[in-house]
């Protein structure tokens, strides 16, 4: 019987569906008799859920600064 | 117009290929920017100074790498590079006191308990989203990049490697330390 350690280890494999089926099969068992470790789990899934959906406040591209950076390439083909 | 041919026009120096160039991926690689950096100014002139990197640099680019991938290396650089000038990591974390800690049983020192609310419920709160931001902060940036790149930007492990010239099992062991810190530093804010 594997133990926390060794779950919260490779929990990564486990959420990215990446263990071979035996493996999956070990953690599942181990799952199923350990609350701290589901938590674990759970909180570990949220945690990707939460960075993933905290984008930057502004999503648009200025075009002022679009034409900033195109004179600016133009100045250095111009030097070039 | 494909990848190879635009790359072909930025190499001739044509000013057709470099619009194109920023009508593409200029809104990726801006939200890449103000991902890493605080200040929309920052982030604006990091495209700017990296759109320059690019022009200067466009003869070196290997055909054999993708356009996409080596714009984000382009860009992380930059703005790694912008971070380090301003030394402003004053109060990043030790990821090692925030990862879990065990008994010689292999059982968790200290217990997780469940979170109280889904991440969808606490993200519909703007202090909530302010707060992961903060966090995703606080993270060594030789993790958060690599938070940012593969959970935020979704890119591959082999691309974020190649981006950032590490390995992808160094990338695999600094995301799973990343999330784990992340979940810490989180944790008291999430829990019932």
């Amino acid at each position: 019987m594997i133990v926390c350690r060794e779950v919260i280890a490779f929990l990564d494999d486990y959420v990215a569906e990446t263990l071979d089926a035996e493996r999956r099969a070990e953690f599942d068992r181990h799952l199923i008799v350990c609350r701290s470790c589901v938590a674990y789990l759970e909180s570990y899934r949220e945690t990707i859920r939460m960075a993933k959906a905290a984008p930057p406040a502004i999503e648009d591209v200025p075009p002022e600064l679009i034409t900033a950076i195109l004179a600016t390439l133009a100045r250095n083909r111009g030097e070039g | 117009m494909n990848d190879a041919t635009l790359v072909a026009g930025l190499r001739a120096g044509d000013a057709a290929a470099f619009e194109t160039l920023l009508d593409r991926y200029s809104a990726r690689l801006l939200r890449l920017a103000r991902r890493f950096l605080d200040s929309e100014e920052d982030a604006r002139d990091a495209l700017q100074d990296a759109m320059v990197a690019v022009f200067k640099s466009i003869g070196s680019f290997e055909s054999s790498s993708m356009l996409s991938t080596w714009l984000h290396r382009i860009v992380v650089n930059t703005c790694l590079m912008k971070l380090r000038s301003k030394r402003r990591r004053r109060d990043e974390i030790d990821i090692e006191e925030y990862l879990p800690r065990f008994l010689e049983d292999g059982h968790q020192v200290e217990p997780s308990e469940p979170w109280s609310e889904s991440a969808e419920s606490m993200l519909e709160r703007d202090e909530l989203r302010a707060q992961v931001r903060a966090s995703i902060d606080r993270l060594p940036e030789t993790h958060r990049v690599v938070l940012q790149l593969r959970d935020i930007e979704e890119m591959s492990t082999e691309e974020t490697a190649e981006i950032l010239g590490i390995t992808p099992n160094a990338v695999k062991i600094r995301l799973h330390r990343a999330r784990q810190a992340l979940r810490a530093l989180l944790d008291e804010h999430m829990k019932s």
